[in-house]
């Protein structure tokens, strides 16, 4: 077999790398690693920085580096370890969430943390420190990785985990793939005993309606809310609810080939074909006729209901869509909350959908993460580069004001002062990171000119 | 709780694996690995090996054994071969997957580059086969799955020594079936297109390139179903018809 990967840089191949917002967009390197030995020596003689990425599913640019090397994880994705007694899996960093949940539910085992897309990598998953549904109760996913290599591009390797090497840990949780690659990981995964979850969807109007039954779900493992944005007058903020569990009934957990249960609304496949986006949120809204709907349904619809439309991202067209997706604190959740969503209606810029959830106060490990006590909104919006910066702008500027801070994850819009706000801790975080690694976010964020 | 997951084979099938850390061949072992398959490895980088074979023993293989070998060595091969078919206790896949694309400017230029190509494509498995298909058929049981390339089915200028080394590993294993089979031998020969691998890393993508994970799939379904011949993806099999139609005076001044 040859090895493909040490020919001549001269050989590389070039090719735009999208992100998951499809803005910006720019050209880069591409240098895929297959195997753990391959970094750093593939960025032997290069000059213009390096990135580690893994499947783009970020939507800004902290997973782009304008003109330089990205270093695609997503072949290096073996398996190492698993222990069925303790539900600890080893794997390469390149390994995504769809790959890990093939493996483990038919083995009794779930993610103990996942996001709303599972084709993210194990790597991007401790990068952005990412976060579900069941914040509240589980924290980011950072805290279930109990240790990982970083390696370096000075060819050191660093164990780390939360007493080894503790400030590398601390900071690669959460580091946007700047401290350097991560090369394996350790995830303790969570005992299932069913690939059903049991499900209940209760519309509300109202952030006060959400904020009760928030408190009403605090023992439910999975809670997340769809608010309708385009409503104002006795509608505003209205929304459905979502809440599960993982069923306690020991049931099916290889896949059946034929789905018995539908979704109770199949809104999302539905929603991609609207032209109108407010039509969209009103039938959203009225798709769930009844008050409350109880259903078992499988998880991947539970939790991933658009990864079944492959590329949604690209109904937005070429210019692409922006999150934008703010945590503020509980002391101003409300207000804030209600303050943003009618900055966002008089704005005319619609989001198509727009997410709801109560962050808990489980403290996340990374030294630059994202979450913390409050409440959590993500909308995302088309781009319309004159009406949506300016806005991303005010928004971004109250969100300050409130307190609360924006997700890097979903950012391509935040200025160089605001993310200083946000993240003061940034110039510690700096001590860490890799001479030879940085992004396009990390240039912009930092750039004081 | 139980780890071992979907095994579709009472007796777990033996494997022997030439070239395991090639990108399809990972990708195929890792079927048979969550079938709770037994496999024998065998390649040159014992880091990389070791990290295949525990990715398969994780998901589930019910044994693993590996060797450290350049199978270019071609005198080495016998005992090799005996050695991993004694640690399995027997064989019912052979399946060759090494292989190099090699630099076909190069050996425009060196014949030494262009026979390096030619041996480890063409010479090391006709090695490799002589004694396997040997093996098999005193037994009068066993597959030899061996991966080619459509590259084989027409030499091309941009890649013709490696066209040509697979053509006659190709024309080899056709005419193995043809003596083996009536011993109860079965030959597959595996075609791929381009496929996304460490292999073809630095080439250029487009739409063309095959998943090293559906092309697996194929190559286990091909063998499952004793196929004599597999283009994967199947696309490859209508579209080398027409270029292997081609007329020669037409053929030499396309740019393919």
């Amino acid at each position: 077999m040859p090895d493909a990967i040490e020919t001549e840089e001269a050989k590389q191949v070039q090719a735009p790398f999208e992100s998951w917002g499809r803005y910006p967009t720019y050209g880069a390197k591409l240098l895929p690693l297959h195997w753990q030995s391959d970094f750093p020596a593939v960025t032997a003689g290069l000059h213009n920085g390096a990135l580690p990425v893994g499947m783009g599913r970020s939507y800004g640019d902290v997973c782009l580096l304008k003109d330089g090397n990205l270093l695609v994880t997503t072949a290096m994705n073996r398996l190492i370890a698993f222990d069925p007694e303790t539900g600890l899996l080893t794997a390469e960093a390149g390994v995504n969430l769809a790959q890990i949940l093939d493996f483990a539910v038919p083995r009794g085992f779930f993610l103990p943390v996942t996001p709303g897309t599972k084709y993210v990598t194990l790597g991007g998953a401790i990068a952005n420190d990412i976060h579900g549904k069941n914040h509240h109760v589980a924290g980011t996913f950072g805290r279930h990785i109990t240790q990982f290599e970083l390696v370096r591009s000075d060819g050191s390797r660093m164990l780390c985990t939360p007493t080894e090497n503790p400030e590398f840990f601390a900071a690669t949780i959460g580091g946007l793939g700047l401290t350097g690659l991560i090369s394996w990981a350790t995830l303790r995964l969570k005992p299932i005993v069913s690939r059903k979850i049991d499900y209940e969807g209760i519309q509300f109007h109202g952030i006060d309606e959400f904020l009760e039954l928030t408190n009403q779900a605090k023992d439910i493992e999975y809670t997340v809310s769809w608010v309708d944005v385009t409503s104002t007058g006795r509608n505003f903020a209205r929304g459905v609810f979502m809440q599960g569990d993982h069923s306690s009934r020991k049931d099916d957990l290889i896949k059946s080939a034929k789905p018995k249960l539908i979704f109770p609304f199949e809104a999302p496949g539905f929603a991609l074909n609207s032209l109108s986006v407010s039509l969209f949120n009103t039938a959203f809204f009225h798709k769930q006729i009844h008050k409350r709907v109880v259903a078992l349904q499988d998880y991947e619809p539970f939790f991933y209901p658009l990864d079944k439309v492959l590329h949604w991202n690209r109904m937005y067209g070429k210019r692409g869509l922006l999150q934008f997706q703010y945590v503020i604190p509980w002391e101003h959740a409300k207000e804030g909350t209600i303050a943003i969503l009618q900055a966002v209606a008089k704005s005319g810029l619609a989001s198509f959908l727009a997410v709801l959830k109560a962050f808990g106060d489980v403290p996340s490990p990374g030294m630059m993460s994202f979450p913390k006590p409050g409440i959590t909104l993500a909308l995302d919006f088309p781009i319309k580069p004159d009406k949506s910066f300016p806005l991303f702008q005010r928004l971004a500027d109250m969100t300050l004001e409130l307190g609360g801070r924006l997700y890097p994850a979903k950012d391509a819009a935040m200025t160089a002062p605001q993310f200083q706000a946000f993240y003061p801790q940034w110039q510690h975080f700096a001590q860490y990171r890799d001479p030879m690694l940085t992004s396009s976010f990390w240039e912009r964020v930092t750039s004081n000119s | 709780m139980s780890t071992t997951v979907q095994s579709t084979t009472a007796t777990p099938r033996k494997i022997l694996v030439l070239g395991a850390t090639s990108g399809i061949a990972e990708a195929t072992c890792r079927i048979w690995a969550s079938q709770g398959a037994s496999l024998f490895l065998i390649a040159r980088n014992g880091e990389k090996l070791a990290a295949v074979a525990a990715d398969l023993k994780t998901r589930g293989a019910s044994f693993i054994d590996t060797a450290v070998a350049d199978l270019d060595d071609t005198d080495k091969h016998p005992e090799l071969l005996a050695h991993a078919i004694n640690s399995l206790t027997g064989m019912d896949i052979a399946y060759l997957a090494h292989g190099i694309l090699g630099d076909q400017t190069e050996a425009e230029r060196d014949f030494n580059t262009a026979a390096q190509i030619i041996h480890t494509n063409y010479m090391a498995p006709v090695s490799l086969l002589t004694w396997l298909a040997n093996f098999c058929a005193q037994r009068h049981s066993g597959t030899l799955a061996v991966i080619s390339s459509v590259a084989g089915d027409r030499g091309r200028k941009s890649n013709y020594l490696y066209g040509s080394s697979k053509a006659g590993l190709s024309a080899f294993l056709g005419g193995l079936r043809n003596r083996v089979d009536r011993e109860g031998v079965t030959v597959l020969t595996i075609k791929p297109g381009p496929t996304k691998t460490a292999m073809t890393a630095n080439m250029p993508k487009s739409e063309k390139f095959a998943d090293p994970e559906s092309v697996a799939e194929s190559i286990v379904s091909a063998i499952d179903k004793r196929k004599d011949i597999l283009y994967v993806p199947f696309q490859w099999q209508p579209i080398m018809f027409i270029i292997r139609n081609i007329p020669e005076r037409i053929f030499k001044k396309l740019n393919l």
